[in-house]
């Protein structure tokens, strides 16, 4: 093949059309000059007065709580989720179960969030709860379209997996649950660690659901620089931004080493379990090999 | 599939809960939801809290329900409404198929490096998906802006004289869309062209099938539930899209996620704005089962 083809350029293209962008946005943050588009010098102020910002730094630490809570229950339901599709074949509604587990990954969120919110309204008239809307009300809205993304990630892994060790551990007297916590787990563990990191950041970042689910007194960080924005670019907000992008690139990578970690561990423990066993039928022939000789 | 009997056989219990956590929550927060969204969208707007008026009573041992399709009437009458549903779903359509024209040979030309390269490419696009869509539009408000950083660089090479209006207009809602969500085309193209036999490529070689004859006739046709996943990925949500076309826009671009902001956080009218989500939830309903099906089939296909 070509060293250099149509695809390949258009990679290249790709990356730079992604990437150059938020590169800017990073570069002008250290702007200082307060007209943004104006070079002023280096400058590290914007980030300095991001500190003073109480209000910011409430939505930030919000943020993070609901993002905290929302990971991990994400990843509690869309591993169950994950579960049923890849291993419970047959029961009444699994067509409809895999619908609804599906379908928060493309629903605009316009829908999902007025839908959401009319439902807490509704819930608050009838069972008398959420009387406020807030942080639970959020992780709620947050959770339930995390756990899509987390059943699409687990499922590929579980369908990938070696059935037959969870088999043999079954035929040798272990219970489902026990099966499940002792071998399935560890096994899918990089996926449940790649999920948990995925809804952490989806959480961090969602403005639509949030806006329409929150209550006063709640504002989360993506709503804090919305409204910010809707105003037009300023440097204070090119800073804060860049930090949310040095965050999730640091996550995205940590994701990756450990992923890739896990990866490697496993291929030197198959490996290593496939030449052990060679050795020992090697070592079982020879005496008999002296045997018929 | 010997696994899930034994757990049925054993664990009668243990199965009603594992699928019935998920389940119940689902139904609760996703589905439920949905109803009540259906359910409002005939009510009335009322001053009161919360602002709407109920669609049944119940008075002298009579049920009487009341549904009042006014909203949906309204939603014809008025013709932003049909403006911004037809804007939503051309934005929406030309964003998907400039995704796909710039999202295939990405994918392509990642499936077939090299498979330590594979990964880091891989990385590379999904971490955009991971940023807040919020943050990345905002990256273009300052570039596209007429002094900002693209109308600077053409002026000072002299391509143009004045800056050219290109931020608040629908060519910036076009590259706003499509820069969101090129990752989430590229990645389901990706997984499904990784898959593809290399040999069938080879023997069309051999025969003497031209590159792009042998691409056009065997890898796109294979390609095909890629494509569907790619294109729905982008497709449906670009459809309810709110963010873009808010910072990115202008006064020409309707688009009904904007359209159904405004009603409800600015006009405050509960019931119209669940008449729009009703008649876009219609307008998707075809596309979404066609991804939901095509994703089960993935789910299923190597269980």
């Amino acid at each position: 093949m070509k060293r250099f083809s149509f695809s390949n350029m258009m990679l290249w293209v790709g990356f730079l059309f992604i990437y150059l962008p938020m590169l800017i946005l990073v570069i002008y943050s250290f702007n200082g000059s307060r007209l943004v588009t104006v070079w002023g010098g280096w400058s590290v102020k914007w980030y300095v007065g991001l500190l003073d910002n109480r209000q910011l730094i409430g939505a930030v630490l919000r943020s993070l709580e609901i993002a905290f809570y929302t990971a991990i229950s994400a990843v509690i339901l869309g591993t169950l989720a994950a579960f049923v599709l890849t291993r419970v074949t047959r029961f009444k509604g699994r067509t409809m179960f895999g619908g609804l587990v599906t379908a928060p990954l493309v629903m605009p969120e316009v829908i999902t969030g007025l839908s959401l919110l009319l439902l807490f309204v509704a819930m608050a008239q009838i069972l008398g709860w959420p009387q406020e809307r807030g942080i639970v009300t959020i992780w709620i809205a947050h959770t339930t379209f995390c756990t899509a993304y987390v059943a699409v990630v687990v499922s590929s892994r579980l369908r990938e997996l070696d059935m037959s060790i969870e088999e043999a551990a079954m035929d040798l007297g272990a219970k489902p649950l026990k099966v499940f916590f002792l071998i399935t787990i560890p096994m899918i563990a990089p996926s449940l660690a790649a999920g948990a990191m995925m809804s952490f950041a989806l959480s961090l970042d969602d403005l639509v659901l949030a806006s329409f689910v929150s209550g006063p007194g709640s504002t989360t960080l993506p709503m804090e620089v919305f409204s910010a924005v809707r105003l037009g670019v300023k440097p204070e907000i090119n800073a804060i931004a860049s930090l949310i992008l040095l965050a999730v690139s640091a996550a995205t990578f940590l994701v990756w080493i450990i992923s890739r970690r896990a990866e490697e561990k496993r291929r030197k423990a198959v490996q290593q379990a496939i030449e052990e066993g060679a050795a020992a039928t090697w070592q079982q022939d020879k005496p008999e090999a002296k045997a018929a000789g | 599939m010997n696994i899930s009997r034994s757990i049925s056989r054993r664990m009668p219990k243990g199965r009603h809960f594992v699928i019935g956590v998920p389940f119940l929550w689902l139904f609760l927060f996703f589905l439920l939801p949905f109803i009540i969204v259906m359910k409002i969208s005939f009510a009335e707007a009322d001053v009161a809290i919360p602002p709407y008026t109920e669609i049944y009573t119940w008075a002298e041992g009579q049920l009487s329900i009341i549904l009042n399709l006014g909203n949906y009437i309204f939603l014809t009458e008025d013709e932003l409404y049909l403006a911004a549903y037809l804007g939503s779903l051309k934005m929406a359509f030309f964003s998907t198929l400039i995704c796909l024209l710039i999202g295939y040979p990405m994918a392509y030309a990642i499936a077939r490096a090299k498979p330590e390269m594979q990964t880091v490419f891989l990385l590379l696009i999904m971490m955009p998906t991971w940023t807040a869509i919020l943050i990345r539009v905002y990256a273009w408000m300052g570039i596209l802006s007429n002094n900002g950083l693209l109308n600077s660089a053409l002026m000072s090479v002299g391509l143009i004289s004045e800056p050219l209006q290109i931020l608040n207009t629908n060519f910036a809602v076009y590259i706003g869309i499509v820069y969101s969500y090129l990752p989430f085309m590229v990645l389901p193209l990706y997984a499904n062209l990784v898959k593809h036999d290399q040999s069938l490529l080879e023997a069309a070689a051999d025969l003497g099938s031209s590159t792009f004859n042998s691409f056009w006739k065997i890898t796109v046709p294979l390609s095909k539930n890629g494509i569907i996943a790619g294109c729905m990925l982008v497709f449906i949500p670009a459809v309810g899209e709110f963010v873009i076309p808010e910072l990115l826009g202008g006064p020409e671009t309707l688009m009904i996620g904007k359209i159904l902001w405004q009603e409800f956080f600015n006009n405050r009218d509960w019931p119209v704005a669940s008449a729009l989500a009703v008649v876009m939830l219609a307008l998707l309903i075809v596309p979404i089962i066609l991804f939901n099906r095509n994703q089960a089939k993935e789910m299923e296909g190597r269980a």
